[in-house]
Order: structure tokens, then C-alpha cells, then sequence
């Protein structure tokens, strides 16, 4: 059996110029620029950013660009580039709690402190195509309050933990070590911390359905949308150099903090507990689900009965990764010409006995009439 | 800013920190234009020398399970870093965020000068000041869009 194993040289790097001229379209129409996609396709550019693990808007838009709006392949491009920058350390946590809002809603108190800022929202859109648009026709212009939002909005969580009907989150140690999944695999049972890297980088699209398994019944856990923000924060780092935390930027995030009921365990009294979402960039969808996918992972630490595939770590986990999924499943395109000689000479082999047998079987029964 | 991780230091060092911290941030988040065209407004700029060369690299970007519990790795940011040094000594840092290799190295040499008592008071006027007013203003803008989005509840009263 001969099996070619060189070759394509020429095909590959023709179908390399041919995507290109693909990617370019019709060179009639003005081409995009990278500040374009940054600008106009921000939500785009923000989901690259959260699952490629990388916050850094050109970037993002450049993958974006170089994958023709494929957002899984342009995730895939910003975590390859990734892997070839040093780390110069860990950022302090971002505090969200000093984070300057541009959205901020509750679904679970009316008038809280701060009260309901709606921001920039599909929401109340009524998802009808706006032609307007299509003909170019767009002028937005923001209306401007007096006074701009309180700084430092109080949580929701915190009026709740004022009558202590919610788990209080404790910080962990300052300087104890915070898992790293880009460093270390995961290992289970695995702690929380893992779990929310895992879902910060995880799909949306799977996360989505994770979450709406939960509400339809598999693994139910009755979550309100206590508060979702969104908005700045500092990043801050304490280069070795210098011993103390400095502001090296802003970054945009979302949060969200959903409230669930607990009935309380033999140790627990009954109390609100929380699932908690964390995004790059405007991503409130991927924020939502993350924080029903969380707290349906914490299913064992509160006694629950676990029997769906939201509660099951090694499952979600192992499941959540588009750059992991998408390079296995497609890895079937790869040449399996060996393997599939031996399966064709397997399956020859078995189809020939099956109709020896099925010969043998006529002579049998010719005979015995 | 909240310095996170306290380090024994007398009340001068502590303000010092501050200060610093103060302005290595309004140079850390300035658009890296409004830097570029108030330094080459400066009318005078002292000599230095480049000791750590510009290098871009990547920060863990870090937050807390429920806002306020354990921290968990959220993704890296993007990041360039320069240490200057002046032709009479004083040494700079610059940390920002994003590839951009001449705002890192303007940042550090604005901090190097910064630490010099003498040329402090001039270059806060000419550098920091403006960068933190076109921040705060940029801040104020945003925070007025978003309060315009603000719901007010009416509710109405049922007549019995």
C-alpha cells in the first residue's frame, strides 16, 4: 500500500493568495481599517479580546480583519500571538466596586441606591432593520446630563448582605498563589478560582446554552440578575522595581452578579447565594451565562444534588474552550489516509466473512429442502 | 488609588508614593497624542539615556469571585514598559497599557524628571496637570451620557 505523504506545496500557497484576495473581497469597495473594526464592531472586537484572552482592542481588531469577521479563528489568532509575549507579573484584582459606570441595571431592586442606568443598550431596541442606516444616514448624538453618575455605586449584594440573607465572598490571602490555567492544567475537583478562568475564556455560544440548560430544569437554581454593570476600571501592577502598585491603564469590563436561592444545608442557614460573571469589554450576554454556569458548578460545595451537565466541572470545563473544540473537531480535515486504508481494509475483511456466512447458510438450508 | 499592599514607610515616603503613583497614572492613561504634543511643547528637555529598552509584554489581569472574594486570573492585558535614565541621575519607569513603545518610554522619562524637586512644579503644570484634566474631563463626559440613560420611576397610584 502506498500512501503519499509529500507534496501540496503549490495548492497550500495558492489557497494561501486565494483567502487573501477572498479576505480583500471586491477591490471596488473601499477597504477596512483596523480603526474601523475598533470602532464600529466594538462588541465584536470585545468577545475576540475576553475568549482570546488578550485585552488589547488593535489587536483583536487586527484578527478580526485577518479572519474575515471569523471571530473563533480571530480568538484562536489573539492566543497564539499571546503565547509570544513575556509576563511581566500579575495585576492587583480590579476593584468593580470603583468601577465608573456606564451601565449599571438590577432586576432585583427598583430604586437602589445609584438607581437603574440603562447605558448603551440592545435591550428596549425593537430589533426591526433600520434602512437608515443601510443608507448611511447616521448621526448619533448622545443627550448629555447635568451631572454625570455617582462614583463608587454600591452593590447590590451588599444591601442584601446588610440583613445577612447572602453568602459574604471572603478574599483569599494576599499572597497566596491564584491558579493560573494558562500555566498549569486543571485538576479536579477543581477550586473556584479555576472554574472562573476556565468560564472567563470559555465560548459564549456554549456558556449560553450551559446557562439556559439551568434555567429549563437541568440543574436548576432559581438566579435573579442582582446587579449587571458595566464600565472602566484601573488596572493596577506593582512592578518589582518600583515595591508599590501603579496605574497602567483602563480597562472595560462587565459584571454580573446573580442571586440565587439556597434552602440552606445541616451547617447553612437558608440564605441568597451568588453566581458571579466576569467579561472584557461590553459582553453582557457571555457575563450572564458565566454567572448561571458558576453557580450551577458550585452545586457540591452547597450539598446539591448533581445530575446535569451545567453541574459537572470536568465536563464543562474540558468543553468550554472554542480554541481546544474547534482544533479537535477540526483536525478531521487532516489527512487520515493510513488510518482509513486500515479501516477499508478491516471493514473488506468483515463484509467478506459476513456473506461467506451468508453463503454458507443458503447451501444449508438448499440442501435441507 | 488604594495602595493594596502596605509596606512599612514614614508619612513623607507614603506622600512621595502617592505623588508618584498620582502622576505615573495620568501617564499611563493619557491618549498617547495629548503626551506626545505636550512634551514636544516642553521648551526644554533634559538628555537621557534608554536602560531598560522598550519591551512589550503582558499583565495578568485579575478579579475577585462575587466582586469581593477570591481572585481568579481573568485574561492579560497588554503592556509596555522603559526605564530611563537622566543625564544627572534620576531614573524613570513607564508601565502602559497597549504595544505603543514611544508613550512607555515618554512616561518614564516624564516620571524620571518628576522626582526631580527643582523641574517638578513646572512639568506638573506642563505635562500632568492638562493630561488629568483631559481625563477627568473625558471621565465626566462619559459618567454624563450614561446618567442621561438613568430611569426614573413614576408609579401610579391606583384610585380606590
Amino acid at each position: 500500500m502506498y500512501v503519499a505523504v509529500k507534496g501540496g506545496e503549490k495548492a497550500i500557497a495558492n489557497s494561501q493568495k486565494l483567502l487573501a484576495e477572498e479576505r480583500r473581497g471586491n477591490p471596488k469597495v473601499p477597504e477596512l481599517s483596523l480603526d474601523q473594526i475598533r470602532e464600529q464592531m466594538s462588541l465584536a472586537v470585545d468577545r475576540v479580546m475576553t475568549e482570546g484572552s488578550l485585552y488589547d482592542p488593535e489587536l483583536a481588531a487586527l484578527a478580526i480583519k485577518q479572519a474575515r469577521g471569523d471571530l473563533q479563528e480571530a480568538i484562536f489568532l489573539l492566543r497564539a500571538y499571546r503565547t509570544t509575549l513575556p509576563r511581566f507579573g500579575d495585576g492587583e484584582p480590579i476593584d468593580t466596586a470603583e468601577m465608573n459606570v456606564r451601565r449599571r441595571i438590577s432586576a432585583t431592586y427598583k430604586d437602589l441606591p445609584g438607581g437603574q442606568v440603562l447605558g448603551p443598550s440592545f435591550d428596549y431596541t425593537h430589533r426591526l432593520l433600520d434602512f437608515a442606516l443601510a443608507a448611511g444616514d447616521n448621526r448619533p448624538a448622545a443627550e448629555i446630563a447635568e451631572a454625570p453618575v455617582e462614583g463608587g455605586m454600591p452593590r447590590v449584594t451588599e444591601i442584601l448582605n446588610y440583613e445577612g440573607l447572602i453568602e459574604t465572598e471572603q478574599p483569599d490571602h494576599p499572597n497566596a498563589p491564584v491558579v493560573d490555567l494558562t500555566r498549569n492544567s486543571p485538576r479536579y475537583p477543581a477550586e473556584r478560582a479555576a472554574r472562573l478562568q476556565n468560564l472567563a475564556r470559555g465560548d459564549e455560544g456554549f456558556l449560553l446554552a450551559l446557562g439556559y440548560s439551568t434555567q429549563r430544569g437541568y440543574g436548576n437554581n432559581h438566579p435573579f440578575a442582582g446587579e449587571i454593570r458595566m464600565g472602566e476600571v484601573a488596572v493596577e501592577f506593582a512592578p518589582e522595581e518600583l515595591g508599590f502598585p501603579i496605574e497602567i491603564g483602563e480597562i472595560t469590563v462587565t459584571e454580573c452578579q446573580m442571586i440565587n436561592q439556597f434552602k440552606g444545608s445541616a451547617t447553612q442557614p437558608p440564605q441568597f447565594t451568588q453566581g458571579y460573571g466576569l467579561t472584557f469589554g461590553h459582553c453582557e450576554r457571555k457575563a450572564m451565562s458565566m454567572a448561571l454556569v458558576d453557580r450551577a458548578l458550585r452545586a457540591r460545595e452547597f450539598d446539591e444534588h448533581i445530575d446535569a451537565p451545567a453541574q459537572d466541572e470536568e465536563f464543562v470545563m474540558a468543553h468550554s474552550d472554542n480554541v481546544e473544540a474547534s482544533g479537535f473537531v477540526q483536525h478531521l480535515k487532516l489527512p487520515h489516509y493510513v488510518d482509513f486504508q486500515a479501516e477499508l481494509v478491516t471493514v473488506r475483511a468483515l463484509r467478506k466473512a459476513f456473506e461467506q456466512r451468508a453463503e454458507d447458510s443458503d447451501t444449508v438450508s438448499d440442501a435441507a429442502e | 488609588m488604594t495602595s493594596k499592599r502596605p509596606t512599612a514607610c514614614s508619612p513623607e515616603q507614603s506622600a512621595e508614593r502617592r505623588a508618584r503613583q498620582r502622576w505615573m497614572s495620568a501617564l499611563a492613561k493619557a491618549e498617547f497624542g495629548d503626551l506626545d504634543s505636550l512634551w514636544n511643547n516642553l521648551p526644554s528637555k533634559p538628555a537621557w539615556t534608554v536602560i531598560r529598552a522598550p519591551e512589550v509584554g503582558m499583565v495578568m489581569a485579575r478579579g475577585r469571585a462575587g466582586g469581593t472574594g477570591a481572585r481568579f486570573n481573568i485574561g492579560e492585558v497588554t503592556v509596555t514598559r522603559c526605564a530611563v535614565q537622566l543625564d544627572y541621575g534620576a531614573v524613570g519607569f513607564g508601565y502602559v497599557m497597549g504595544r505603543n513603545k514611544r508613550h512607555a518610554e515618554l512616561a518614564a522619562v516624564v516620571d524620571a524628571i518628576m522626582q526631580t524637586p527643582s523641574r517638578r512644579e513646572a512639568l506638573e503644570r506642563a505635562v500632568i496637570a492638562p493630561l488629568s484634566l483631559r481625563q477627568d474631563a473625558a471621565k465626566r463626559e462619559r459618567g454624563q451620557k450614561a446618567a442621561s440613560t438613568k430611569v426614573d420611576f413614576f408609579t401610579l397610584v391606583r384610585e380606590s
